[in-house]
């Protein structure tokens, strides 16, 4: 197991992710911070009042539940839990950033754009990431990362946040020689 | 992100026959999942990929209005394709012929199948021989899990709870279906349950079943949090042991008199269609008190769970 971000390095990168949205937002539409749940609706949260902070505060937050929207709900099956999506502003004419803990594949963001295209048309969606794995299925790339570092397919990548799990930091897990965690992640999607 | 396929599975039942048969947590989960496709019902695109390119087939072998539409129109929302299987059978052909009807349906590659069907026990019958999922959506006198499913829902939506509520249920027990899963469903979650009616149709057996049982409506109206108004299907009246519409009225008609006896916040509920001036008075069914609408409404995210749900179950890879 490898430590990749401990919680003063979590919150700094939080900071540095603050100030690129702020630098990049357009003066003349409205700023929207929407979080995918679990772990992406935490940091969007707590971007708000780093945000503030830097003078560019958002005009809106809204939280995107993307289960119904996935291409592999079949292979998740019965463990997929719908949260609901709160979305209460028209995102039409917004300039929307989208907020995700680790962004692999990029399948979750496929899911969470078509999600949002049932809601309306922003003037321009961006992507901000805590961690940027690498391994893209799909031609997707973000706007905002925190951390970039390349893994193998046999890592986990567990973002841990203190609203949902207790404790603030990034570990990356081995799969393949980890043999004392091989069970269940605690990490992973526990109800609150 | 990738996917966590650690968690528990919380549902893996492809089909739905009754509530008897669930857990109080799987109970829970399909409430909660009902909460969060609520949202999607709201939206200017009321519509959800989740099951896109299935194909849900409706098989009403009784008359329906409401709970085949809410049944369509959930599966709708959910994408899927939606026939209708609507040919009229005599309850003489039941048994093999409903199977043979059904594998013939599931032969074209359906993907659930939502029956409602005069005879108890067949949906379970019909589970148990096509792989497809199966949801129940009323057999006989005997279960009408979806509708169960979304009292309680109402319920917790108005009350916040349902463990330690009293409710009460009035009306031809015996005969129902509805009362039988409330009942059911209730009592897994901890609400104190009295079936209300005359002797002939709210007969003292009913204790076996845990509830309390009790002839004199007015006797119990200050203690309940919540009192569902049964239908009274007029078709029996004919029957004996059946009192006439004016007795009936008279002793168990919730009316603007007994409701100034209840407790200010009471919840009254009805399953619909409402027999105004029977067992409900017109300006209680369309007071304040009343969640009849609300139960529609919450029917819908309630069965667009339910198909989710066994949908899931039945597609996913066997686990362990």
């Amino acid at each position: 197991m490898t430590q990749l971000l401990d919680p003063q390095e979590l919150q700094d990168t939080l900071e540095q992710i603050a100030r690129a949205i702020a630098g990049a937002a357009p003066r003349n539409a409205p700023v929207a911070i929407v979080g995918i749940r679990r772990r992406g609706e935490t940091l969007a949260k707590r971007l708000l009042p780093l945000l503030e902070r830097t003078g560019r505060r958002a005009d809106h937050y809204g939280v995107l539940d993307i289960t119904l929207y996935r291409d592999d709900l079949t292979a998740i099956g019965p463990s997929a839990v719908v949260r609901g999506t709160e979305i209460d502003f028209d995102i039409t004419d917004t300039w929307l950033v989208l907020v995700d803990d680790v962004l692999h594949t990029g399948r979750s963001i496929r899911a969470a754009l078509d999600a949002l295209t049932d809601f309306g048309r922003p003037r321009a969606i961006r992507l901000a990431v805590l961690i940027d794995r690498g391994g893209r299925e799909l031609p997707i790339q973000p706007d905002f990362v925190g951390l970039h570092t390349d893994t193998e397919p046999h890592h986990d990548v567990r973002v841990k946040l203190t609203e949902v799990d207790g404790a603030d930091e990034v570990e990356l897990h081995d799969r393949s020689d980890d043999s004392g965690s091989a069970g269940v992640p605690p990490a992973a999607t526990r109800r609150g | 992100m990738t996917a966590a396929p650690t968690d528990r599975a919380l549902w893996t039942r492809k089909d739905l026959l009754t509530l008897a048969e669930l857990s109080q947590a799987e109970i829970l989960h399909v409430l909660d999942t009902a909460q969060g496709f609520q949202e999607v019902s709201t939206r200017s695109v009321k519509k959800v990929p989740a099951l896109r390119g299935r194909v849900v087939v409706n098989m009403f072998f009784e008359d329906s209005t409401r709970t085949r539409m809410s049944f369509e129109l959930a599966a709708q929302r959910l994408s899927a394709d939606v026939i209708d299987f609507a040919e009229k059978m005599s309850s003489t052909q039941k048994g093999e012929t409903l199977l043979d009807t059904a594998r013939n349906i599931e032969a074209m590659g359906v993907d659930i199948m939502v029956l409602r069907h005069p005879a108890a026990g067949a949906a379970l019958h019909l589970a148990r021989s096509v792989n497809c999922c199966v949801v129940n959506a009323g057999d006989g006198q005997h279960a009408h899990p979806t509708q169960g499913l979304l009292d309680l829902f109402t319920i917790r939506e108005r009350k916040g709870r349902i463990a330690g509520l009293n409710v009460a249920i009035v009306g031809d027990i015996v005969h129902s279906r509805v009362a039988r899963s409330d009942l059911r469903g209730l009592q897994k979650l901890g609400a104190n349950v009295t079936l209300v009616g005359p002797a002939t149709l709210v007969p003292k057996t009913f204790e076996t079943l845990g509830a309390r049982v009790t002839h004199d409506f007015d006797a119990i109206l200050p203690e309940m949090d919540v009192i569902n108004m049964l239908r009274i299907q007029k078709e029996r009246m004919t029957d004996s042991g059946f009192p006439s519409v004016r007795e009936y009225v008279h002793m168990y008609g919730m009316n603007r008199d007994r409701l100034r006896r209840c407790k200010p916040d009471v919840l009254i509920m009805h399953p619909g269609p409402v027999n105004r001036g029977i067992e409900l008075a017109a300006d209680v069914a369309d007071g304040p008190h009343s969640s009849i609408l609300r139960q529609v409404t919450n029917g819908l995210a309630v069965r667009m769970a339910v198909l989710f749900l066994c949908q899931q179950a039945n597609s996913a890879p066997d686990r362990e």
